[in-house]
């Protein structure tokens, strides 16, 4: 036992300088660039700022535009609570069924979903569909865009998963008078909880970094979402990096605290130990 | 939707299993397959019937086949297939593997775990053009960081994003480091399921912990490993975000793959043309995936 | 192709999403009364002047509020101002360039003709055919005549005593002389992130030189009767970026410079010749405004010594959509825009980059001194527009192509003939005749 603490030790501490190196390091570089003034962060250096002007930048960027920022992290928050919550319980369920049960049509459910992987998205014949239900330029347009977006992803990973619960749970759970429904969403899902968290954790980022589709589906500035504020600092011509990078560092602190909050889940996972065979 | 390349769908007797069945009640399909019916396939089986004709401002005319023929006219399109490759099979064969490794590591008996953990999962949450602009800069043939520490111990660093032969592989494992936090979160979560007590007993029998790993662990990643595959293969053959945000493709048409040729046509407002080169698209990776896809899942049922 | 099942959802879908339809109503284009939405780029030479001119009106209108949204420029802003016509949903006026790729716009089927608007008599001759299709006309102007040709250090020419080149051969010697003394890059391109379109100066700002020994060009390019290969003139762009590469006089780190820093190294004095637009003075004024009185402005010298004249840009221009359904706020500011007031609202809110196109409008005095140097090619009657102004054919690949041929990957000749196929595809996919 002592060994193996030993060698825990030891390779978590060349673990933390190696990371230190490979993931800190740029790391650093956006923040020290978003520490720095205007002139001094269009040489694109990695080095210490001479001046440090955080506070300014900060401010800068919280008050850009009438406090564009603020309004988009409301928007983006709503949009990734709303989709990712709605897109992971649908694919769970389709996931679940496809593996329990496999028949004529799953080859072509199976198409369906590699077609969602594979194809991007048409851009101007969604915004028809979306005009002729009355749902473009309306977040929850957006949040249904979402949804279709993410669906193919969640599927996939779902349905790989239920394979490794046990079809005895579910007939002991029927014999116990379980109905359909209860079965899902009481014996399965649970057990599914470790990726359940992962595909939340994986959708919320994609959806709450993605700038394509609020763009095209939810324009203007009241409907921005955070990675649209991006452009505030950025143009074709001339880019104010260390506002873009104090930008791009704000962004990056919500999914941040929502990935080490949800980090804890996976891991919960584990000492549960829900899946017994 | 092309029906040729699929998989025979298994030989299984419907009635015998009859009662069984009635627990997975076929109606779950239906709230995700309206959604996604509605908003992905009606458009998309919309823009397959553009990919037949001219489509611009000004409207559309049909024009049959001529868009695909002026796609593969394209002056760069076999060296945009062979770098599609190249980034597709790179990206994602390093992803599966330091993927099933870190999450191997990231769940054993290590100091600051969580801390690890949450720094190799970092560069996922960070936007595209952050990560892009980021590595450009310390990518730089001249004053970047990576050629000034090869500089100090005396190596004359390449320039990396600027030379052609270069770029694109630069690009490729940059894209490995953002992406590989994914495949170890799905990595994770897979090793995580594993039951304890295959290990509690294979300690019993006094199993060490390479035996461990490779009879233990490895096999029962399979679905893990699938999935990563899947998207991750996916991912490299038509993504381009990062080669567009570190290169757009440059220098010249050096690191263009088959996705950012589609974007450009796109983007000069070549609907019809991009159209085209899409169903294309589609129907290379459809190629590639459907019979790995199949197999993968076979293997899953077999065991 | 749909399974019965899902066939079902998607109805089932369609009838919720109509459901949630009727509670939130369909709001397309327009906005509130009173307020004029206005989408422009988010170039800051697009913002000042767009804000100048929206304070200038609502403080004579103080019932009307303007809002400027903003989108990204670029191919990427292309595409979203084409999306957005052609579903629609454009708000009350947007701006957007000029020439040729206002025609992509198709503006007869999503345009509003203003060619009847009283206030279009005071918009100059020259500006009218950049937003010209058939009889009728499209936008006003906002900003100023826009050059191409090379900026360059005044300093470093006064200390090598060194003249403005009138002819290519002229500009190759000053380049040498700068070599030979080592101070500094003799020519500077910058083709790192989101920057290659910058390698495109020496073949579009060639124009003059190009309708200079071919009078009908521009018509004949057009008409696919005459090529960039076929056409030594045309071509020459090419083969001078090539000289300039081969001769060795770029700057060392040319591949992963970005514009911005080759403004920069303009400015620092690293560099010499910047073949640029004269939009670059806005950013130089933004960025480090002390280094606007060391820039200088020639236009890109070709044979004739006599007759060295400026490939010019129009500016953009503001647009009405035929979406807008209340066009009446919107042509009031339109009118205010193409008038003197307008000019003025501009002069006192933005760098004044070059000369306006509405009658009766002046530039200030002191104007840095690439201004004043870019005004004596308009004063002398030496300029003719870039070809995007004559042509609706423009390929999307040259900055890709004069990329190549700067990092000697591929030979002018090459490259000529490569973008001809590009500017075939183009045309093909417009719909022109003759292609």
């Amino acid at each position: 036992m002592t060994r193996r603490r030993t060698a825990g030790v030891v390779s978590g501490t060349v673990a933390i300088v190696l990371s230190a190196v490979v993931f800190l390091v740029p790391f650093a570089f956006i923040v020290l660039t978003a520490s720095k003034n205007r002139a001094e962060s269009a040489l694109r250096e990695f080095s210490l700022p001479t001046e440090w002007a955080v506070w300014e930048n900060l401010v800068a960027v919280v008050q850009a535009r009438d406090y564009m920022l603020m309004a988009a992290f409301v928007n983006s928050t709503i949009l990734t609570v709303a989709s990712v919550t709605i897109m992971v319980v649908l694919a769970a369920m389709v996931g679940y069924v496809m593996q329990r049960r496999p028949s004529r049509l799953t080859p072509w459910l199976n198409a369906l979903v590699l077609a969602g992987l594979i194809i991007p998205p048409a851009v101007v014949p969604t915004i028809w569909v979306l005009q002729g239900l009355g749902l473009f330029r309306t977040l929850h347009g957006l949040v249904l865009i979402e949804v279709a977006y993410g669906l193919s992803f969640c599927v996939l990973l779902f349905r790989a998963f239920v394979a490794t619960i046990p079809r005895e749970l579910d007939e002991a759970a029927v014999i116990d008078g379980a109905g359909p429904v209860r079965l899902f969403f009481r014996v399965v899902f649970p057990l599914l909880r470790s990726v359940v968290w992962t595909a939340v954790i994986v959708q919320s980022v994609a959806v709450f970094n993605d700038f394509q589709n609020p763009l095209y589906f939810l324009p203007g500035d009241s409907n921005a979402t955070v990675q649209l504020t991006l452009y505030n600092f950025r143009s074709q011509y001339t880019t104010q990096w260390n506002l873009l990078f104090m930008d791009i560092l704000l962004i990056t602190i919500p999914p941040l605290i929502m990935y080490a909050f949800f980090n804890r889940q996976i891991v919960a996972g584990l000492t549960t130990g829900a899946i017994k065979g | 939707m092309t029906t040729t390349a699929l998989p025979a769908p298994p030989r299984e007797r419907r009635r015998g299993h009859r009662s069984h069945r009635s627990h997975y009640p076929l109606w779950f399909y239906l709230p995700a397959g309206a959604v996604y019916g509605v908003l992905f396939i009606v458009p998309t089986v919309a823009s397959f019937y553009f990919a037949f004709t001219r489509w611009n401002m000004s409207g559309t005319e049909f024009i049959g086949l001529e868009n695909f023929a002026l796609f593969f006219s394209e002056p760069y399109l076999f060296q945009g297939l062979v770098n599609t490759f190249v980034y597709g099979l790179l990206t994602s064969g390093l992803k599966v593997v330091l993927g099933m490794l870190l999450a191997v590591f990231l769940t054993s008996q290590i100091i600051a775990r969580g801390y690890l953990r949450s720094v190799v999962f970092f560069p996922t949450l960070v936007s595209t053009v952050g990560v892009g602009i980021t590595f450009t800069v310390l990518l730089d043939p001249g004053d970047g960081l990576v050629n000034q520490a090869l500089a100090a111990v005396g190596i004359a660093g390449p320039g990396w994003l600027t030379d052609p032969d270069l770029a694109l592989i630069s690009v490729a494992f940059v894209d490995v480091w953002k992406g590989v936090g994914l495949a170890t979160l799905i990595y994770i979560a897979g090793v995580v399921a594993i039951p304890q007590e295959y290990f509690e007993a294979a300690e019993v029998d006094g199993a060490s912990g390479f035996q461990r790993l490779r009879h233990i662990t490895l096999p029962l990643l399979r679905p893990a490993t699938a999935t990563v595959i899947v998207l991750s293969l996916i991912g490299g053959l038509r993504s381009f975000d990062l080669i567009w945000a570190m290169t757009q493709g440059g220098p010249g048409f050096t690191s263009d793959v088959v996705a950012s040729v589609i974007f450009k046509q796109y983007q000069a407002g070549f609907w019809g043309l991009s159209s085209a080169g899409n169903v294309v698209l589609f129907l290379l990776v459809a190629a590639l995936m459907v019979p790995l896809y199949w197999k993968l899942n076979r293997k899953e049922v077999e065991r | 192709m749909l399974t019965t099942p899902l066939r079902r959802a998607a109805a089932g879908a369609a009838a919720l999403a109509a459901g949630l339809a009727t509670l939130t109503g369909c709001s397309t284009g327009g906005g509130d009364e009173g307020t004029l939405n206005i989408l422009i780029d988010n170039s800051e030479a697009t913002g000042q002047l767009m804000q100048a001119l929206a304070d200038a009106y609502t403080e004579a209108h103080p019932d009307v509020e303007i809002e400027l949204e903003l989108r990204p420029g670029g191919s990427e802003g292309d595409n979203i101002v084409k999306t957005r016509l052609q579903t629609g949903d454009m708000p009350d006026l947007f701006f957007y360039n000029s020439g040729s790729l206002l025609q992509a716009l198709a503006p007869d089927q999503t345009l509003v003709d203003l060619a009847g608007e009283s206030y279009m008599d005071a918009v100059t001759d020259t500006f009218k055919d950049g937003v010209r299709a058939g009889d009728a006309l499209y936008g006003v102007p906002v900003g100023h005549a826009v050059g191409g040709g090379v900026l360059y250090d005044l300093a470093a020419y006064e200390e090598l005593g060194l003249e403005v080149p009138t002819t290519w051969d002229a500009f190759m010697a000053n380049n040498r002389a700068i070599l030979d003394a080592g101070n500094a890059a003799p020519v500077i391109q910058t083709y790192g992130t989101e920057s290659a379109w910058t390698s495109q100066l020496f073949i579009l700002a060639d124009n003059y030189n190009v309708l200079a020994a071919e009078p009908d060009w521009a018509e004949a390019y057009t008409a696919n009767e005459a090529h960039f290969a076929d056409t030594p003139a045309a071509a020459a762009g090419f083969e001078h970026l090539q000289e300039v590469a081969e001769a060795g006089y770029l700057n060392e780190d040319f591949a992963s410079l970005t514009y911005a820093e080759g403004l920069a190294a303009l400015a620092a004095g690293e560099g010499v010749h910047y073949p640029m637009l004269t939009t670059a003075l806005t950013e130089i004024e933004a960025t480090d405004p002390e280094a606007l009185d060391g820039v200088g402005f020639f236009a890109l010298p070709g044979t004739d010594p006599a007759n060295a004249g400026l490939t010019t840009w129009l500016p953009g221009g503001l647009y009405l959509p035929q979406s807008n359904e209340d066009p009446g706020p919107a042509q009031d500011f339109l009118a205010f825009v193409a008038s003197t007031e307008g000019c003025d609202a501009q002069t006192a809110g933005a760098s004044v980059i070059g000369p306006y196109f509405i009658d009766g409008c002046t530039v200030p005095e002191d104007v840095p001194p690439a201004v004043a140097q870019l005004q004596t090619y308009f004063d002398a009657g030496l300029t003719a527009p870039a070809l995007e102004f004559l042509s609706p054919v423009k390929g999307p690949a040259l900055e890709q192509i004069t990329v190549e041929v700067g990092s000697g990957i591929r030979s002018a000749a090459d490259a000529a003939a490569l973008y001809d196929e590009d500017v075939k595809k183009q045309a093909q996919q417009l719909g022109l005749e003759g292609w």
